[in-house]
């Protein structure tokens, strides 16, 4: 028997049980002849096949999984809360941060809702809007490459991670170049944008979506029909339309079943009954249908973004209602950031009471109706919700996001139970949790 | 599910006489606590009200939804002042505020009557109001129709004294993790949730973080000989 004190051996009404750290499978000999052996394995939270700080409990009997449980929470960071003691503008800053590999969704869904509350949703300026769909549909791109890149790495596909990652890059500086940010934008606020796009912003993104496009053949050349990674997705993870349903589950889950259901087109915002794109679609229910959706659905943002060029108009990115919108527009100053000069030669030099209208609308905000509302976006991953209450203050008295993570998650014993501990991993891997929008 | 987007849920057709709730009372302009008032407005008192009952009509097809609710309820045997308190029509989004006694029977219903079909619970969260007394704590419960596409929240509102809030995982079992939540965040009981543990706190966590009298916590941030109070601790104006 080992000596350590955490590693030891007691009866219970199941049995007797063993607990064993590592090191020490020598000291246990087996169940008795005719009763059942059942190993109890903790995979993670610090594990790097689940996805992030994923956790989960499995009762194993050989290979075969006879129970998971995950539990979360390990990156819990209280951003619901800290919403409530900052103005409705400061909240994009922390939405930003809950599903990190889609800020952008994030960002819209906060905006939406406030904006609702606000009942200035169709003042908003056109090419605001259409410079959301424009990051949205780019965003949606860089978050399919990073679940095809993880989900490649957790099933041993290292090219596929070395490809996805290569080509989200294209995508992470075309979001530099817009926002000054690589992740964690805040560029869309309650109203518009931050400040409108910067010169030769749009050549670029037609060249970055280019060559997106060209080498969107590599990864499907790697990946579909190749039968290697169809023998792992193939099957497995299987969750039917009446399952997804009970689950609340969205997203390429449940569009795996053959279920169209896309907010984008069923319950559209931002203007989007009016872009040309198909809703992608699969019928297997399997991690392997999701897989084939998400391939489809970056070909379609594509087509989205480039219809976004063609439409974009000089115009304001910012509501026109000056209690609303931030006073300046962002430019680079000496100081590498700060606001317009134009904008200073006016507070400091002609307006004193355009300058206590910027002091007021930046330290103090504006004043939000009360009352509640739902707004929720197709996220990557599928229905990003905001449930936003106001109390009629400057501040959100609640906002709650319902992330399509944290609800999806739920799935995965439905999915895994029976099957094998490697199927475990590429079901968590269909799925795609991104445990910063599952903790909040 | 249709693929044409919801027209009939034009701004225009939204209910209009609704009444206003009270929940509180703003002091003040500024909420300067424990110095002396220097914006001249230390005297000024605000109700703070959320929307309340709406009258009928709704506008929508909130109304047929509403008729064939409580239809359905009448023949179940439920009165229907014992199962709804009131409809609140706001921004366009119908919500039911039910009673938790009946809660169940309304979920059902919702669930299953094919002109209501709210096959879908997408989320359940909670509000805390602590000055609504009787009713501090609610839980709303998202619901949508695929079928109809459609989406309505049901309410229910409980006693700080008494939280218990009937579970309604096993009508949809999406609320599981959603009820487990709100259990951690706001102290709300879910009766009948399988196991109601808390999910993003650690089990042994005193509290419950996202209600109105729980801190927020944090330090004051120190930067070359300035200091910046801790969020909660800085002037607000709301």
């Amino acid at each position: 028997m080992s000596t350590d004190s955490y590693a030891d051996a007691y009866d219970t009404t199941e049995g007797r049980v063993h607990t064993l750290v590592g090191g020490d499978w020598d000291s246990v000999h087996g169940a008795p002849e005719g009763q059942q052996e059942r190993v109890v394995v903790n995979m993670g939270p610090q594990h790097p096949s689940t996805h992030g700080v994923l956790r989960m409990i499995l009762e194993l009997e050989g290979e075969s999984v006879i129970e998971a449980r995950s539990a979360i929470g390990y990156l819990h960071t209280g951003i619901e809360k800290n919403l409530e003691y900052r103005s409705w503008t400061q909240g994009v800053t922390f939405v930003t941060r809950m599903d990190y590999l889609s800020p952008f969704f994030n960002e819209t869904a906060y905006c939406l809702a406030v904006e609702k509350l606000l009942g200035i949703t169709d003042q908003i300026p056109e090419r605001a809007t259409v410079i959301r769909v424009m990051l949205m549909e780019l965003n949606r791109i860089s978050s399919h490459l990073v679940c095809l890149a993880t989900g490649g790495m957790e099933l041993g596909a290292l090219t596929a991670m070395t490809i996805g990652l290569r080509e989200r890059e294209i995508v992470l500086e075309l979001f530099e170049l817009i926002t000054g940010l690589r992740m964690n934008h805040a560029f869309i606020r309650p109203g518009g944008l931050a400040q409108d796009l910067p010169a030769g912003a749009e050549q670029k993104i037609r060249e970055g979506i280019a060559k997106l496009k060209k080498n969107f053949k590599d990864t499907s050349n790697m990946l579909v029909d190749n039968s290697v990674w169809m023998a792992r997705t193939s099957g497995v993870g299987y969750l039917d339309l009446t399952g997804c349903v009970a689950l609340g589950m969205t997203g390429p889950v449940l569009r795996s079943t053959g279920m169209p259901w896309d907010l984008r087109k069923t319950q559209p915002y931002c203007g989007y009954e009016t872009y040309e794109f198909k809703v992608a679609t699969q019928t297997s229910a399997d991690a392997y249908g999701r897989f084939l959706i998400r391939l489809e659905e970056m070909d379609e943002s594509l087509k989205i973004v480039e219809q976004c060029l063609d439409r974009l108009r000089p115009g304001p990115v910012m509501v026109d209602d000056k209690k609303i919108a931030w006073p300046s527009q962002l430019a680079v100053g000496g100081d590498g950031q700060g606001n317009s000069l134009e904008h200073i030669k006016n507070i400091m030099g002609e307006s004193m009471e355009a300058l206590i209208h910027h002091f007021k609308l930046v330290t103090e905000g504006f004043q939000v109706p009360a009352g509640q509302v739902y707004q929720a976006v197709e996220s990557p991953r599928g229905e990003l919700g905001v449930h936003m209450v106001s109390d009629g203050g400057t501040r959100p008295y609640r906002v709650h996001y319902r992330d399509p993570s944290f609800n999806n998650l739920q799935a995965v014993p439905a999915m895994s139970e029976g099957g094998q501990v490697a199927d475990l991993i590429a079901v968590v891997a269909s799925i795609d949790p991104v445990m910063g929008g599952v903790d909040r | 599910m249709t693929e044409s987007p919801n027209t009939e849920n034009s701004v225009e057709n939204i209910g209009t006489s609704t009444s206003s709730h009270p929940v509180g009372q703003r002091v003040g302009s500024f909420h300067v606590k424990g110095s002396g008032d220097t914006s001249g407005f230390g005297g000024l008192v605000q109700t703070i009200a959320i929307p309340g009952a709406t009258a009928r009509p709704f506008g929508s097809w909130f109304d047929a939804a509403a008729d064939v609710l409580e239809t359905s309820l009448v023949k179940q045997g439920i009165k229907v002042k014992d199962a709804i308190e009131h409809y609140t029509v706001d921004r366009n989004e119908l919500t039911i505020v039910v009673r938790r006694e009946n809660l169940i029977s309304v979920a059902q219903t919702l669930r299953d009557d094919e002109a209501l079909r709210f096959e879908v619970c997408v989320s359940v969260s909670g509000v805390h109001w602590p000055e609504d007394a009787g009713r501090e704590l609610r839980a709303n419960i998202e619901l949508l129709s695929m079928t109809h596409n459609r989406r309505v929240r049901v309410e229910v509102a409980v006693p700080d004294s008494d939280r218990h809030v009937p579970s309604v995982t096993a009508i949809w079992p999406s609320a599981d993790w959603h009820e487990r939540e709100t259990y951690d965040f706001f102290g709300l009981i879910f009766d009948g949730h399988p196991a109601l543990t808390r999910i993003q706190m650690p089990d042994d966590w005193d509290g419950h973080p996202q209600r109105k009298d729980y801190p927020l916590g944090g330090i004051p941030i120190e930067y070359k000989g300035a200091t910046v109070p801790a969020p909660s601790e800085r002037r607000s104006y709301s």
